[in-house]
């Protein structure tokens, strides 16, 4: 047994598996709202908007984490309101503000001449670089948007099945949806820098994508969701250190993984609630 | 006594498109109003606008007393129709039907004994206790609609407005639905309900609205049936094949709208 917990001997490792954990819960609690809104596109799109406050707070010499969620929060409300202004689907306007967003990273990362090297890790993520101060910034922002989700848990849930007749009822569907717009924002970027910013979608979607082919019911997949989010971050980080690969694709390999095997399990009990209504069908007992 | 929801000259615009025009009603405690008219006439803007949905362009309208956005949470319950919302939604019956509760309900409030008491109160009126941990993707048409009407219920509303709930849905629920929504009539709900169904509008409803767009004729079902006035837009949209875009609704009832006895 202590053999097995030779990885987590490290100080970088525990505190590699915290900064794994919290992103992991987080990241698939809150993405049991985006795959219910369909919004799988939301978490890449500010992600990659995101870019573009790291190279303003590079430009600035001012806090990477502090940039990111400046503009990643600017960016969420900016979709919400594009949105909802233009008449135009969420997906749209994730489109139309994030290619906007990230191309501004990119045209002001152009004109830098020495910048390679500070921002690579914020786009491929490197969770084994976190820093006690890192980390107590990714355990604070994590539980702040876990509190969030918990407070708001019923208008969250009823927005989200039928904005309309909640909307209706008197609670305010579009507050509700800028509200999870900011804590998606948020969620992305406590995620930046243990898969960075090209893996992070994958977090905020497969673990409750998964979750999803396994239950009818709205508690046990956020449950689930949650569940597989841990698994795939702490698994992914163990099986990283000895497969000396990258921590952050073998987070998502990992999730990837679970997401088919969920999906086999589900075939393989529809199939078998096929073969027992077909075996106790009258047609089929002559 | 103050109606529940007074109309006057009620106008809603879709931008150059005018969805409702000029539309002049009241309707009071206890009494439940049908709404007629083919599609595009305007009926589910009505509903939207009463609930809060859709904002009026001109116009007057009180709902409770208030402007429809300002009425208290939890007062004013809309059933859409049930293609408006995704039921492939991972829930049960119960978990819908208890979200009628969450408009009552402040953010640090339990799920209480109370708010589980409605919920059960609600699916009995609907005929659907034993269903409550079936999940919602297996339901049939006519159990999602009353799955809808049942969370209506739960918020124990003041103002109840529906949307062509009988669409779809065999005899035998439209009975059920018919015998509830009479029944909270008699308690003393206020009820608007848009429907397809001239057929069955004097056994739901004490006062018909045709609707056009603008009101053709608003009074008793039976006057209002025999009028002609719905038979008039039935026609045309059957023979021209679209709703009237320019015409001038049927003088007589567009200037004199209230049909008495």
């Amino acid at each position: 047994m202590t053999a097995l917990l030779v990885p987590f001997h490290y100080p970088f490792m525990q505190r590699a598996a915290i900064a794994a954990l919290a992103v992991g819960v987080l990241c698939s609690a809150m993405g049991t709202y985006v795959i219910l809104r369909r919004l799988a596109f939301i978490g890449d799109g500010i992600a990659h908007a995101s870019f573009a406050g790291i190279v303003i707070a590079y430009m600035r010499d001012a806090n990477y984490y502090l940039g990111a969620a400046v503009v990643a929060v600017l960016t969420a409300l900016g979709i919400g309101f594009v949105h909802r202004r233009g008449r135009i689907s969420m997906d749209t306007s994730i489109g139309v503000l994030f290619t906007g967003a990230f191309a501004l990273g990119v045209f002001l990362m152009s004109r830098q001449s020495n910048y390679a090297v500070d921002l690579q890790s914020f786009l491929f993520g490197d969770i084994l670089a976190v820093q006690p101060n890192d980390l107590k910034i990714i355990v604070g922002l994590a539980a702040l948007v876990a509190v969030a989700l918990l407070v708001l848990y019923r208008g969250l849930l009823y927005t989200t099945f039928d904005p309309v007749v909640a909307q209706a009822g008197g609670i305010h569907a579009g507050v509700y949806e800028y509200v999870l717009l900011v804590l998606v924002a948020l969620t992305v970027i406590i995620g930046l820098q243990s898969v960075g910013i090209v893996l992070v979608a994958a977090l905020l979607v497969t673990p409750a994508a998964a979750a999803y082919q396994l239950t009818k019911r709205f508690a046990p997949m956020f449950a689930l969701s949650m569940l597989f989010g841990a698994v795939s971050s702490l698994g992914g980080l163990y099986l990283s250190y000895y497969a000396r690969g990258s921590s952050g694709a073998t987070i998502v390999l990992v999730t990837t993984v679970l997401f088919f095997l969920a999906l086999g399990l589900r075939s393989l009990r529809q199939s078998a609630a096929r073969r027992t209504v077909h075996v106790s069908s009258p047609a089929a007992s002559k | 006594m103050t109606p529940v929801v007074h109309a006057r000259d009620l106008v809603v615009r879709y931008d150059d498109f005018v969805a409702l025009d000029g539309a002049t009603f009241d309707l009071n405690a206890g009494e439940a109003l049908g709404v007629v008219g083919p599609n595009g006439s305007g009926k589910s803007t009505l509903l939207k606008t009463i609930a809060g949905l859709v904002a009026r362009s001109s116009g007057e309208l009180r709902v409770l007393g208030s402007e429809p956005r300002r009425v208290a949470m939890g007062s004013i319950a809309y059933v859409p129709q049930v293609e408006s919302v995704d039921w492939s939604f991972p829930a049960t019956v119960w978990d819908v039907v208890a979200m009628g509760r969450f408009p009552r309900l402040q953010f640090w409030h339990r799920f209480a004994a109370a708010d589980r008491a409605a919920t059960a109160r609600a699916l009995e009126a609907v005929k659907m206790r034993g269903l409550e941990h079936r999940p919602i993707t297996e339901l049939s048409g006519g159990q999602q609609q009353r799955v809808f009407v049942a969370r209506a219920l739960a918020q124990e509303p003041q103002l109840l407005l529906l949307d062509e709930p009988t669409t779809g849905v065999d005899a035998t629920t439209e009975r059920a639905l018919r015998d509830v929504v009479r029944n909270l009539v008699r308690g003393g709900l206020p009820v608007i309900m848009a429907t397809h169904d001239l057929d069955t509008v004097e056994s739901w409803f004490d006062r018909l609205m045709v609707l056009d767009r603008r009101v053709l004729a608003i009074g008793n079902p039976r006057d209002v049936a025999d009028s002609g006035a719905y038979a008039s837009i039935r026609e045309h949209t059957h023979t021209h094949g679209h709703l009237r875009i320019d015409h001038a609704p049927h003088e007589a009832h567009a200037l004199h709208p209230e049909i008495h006895p």
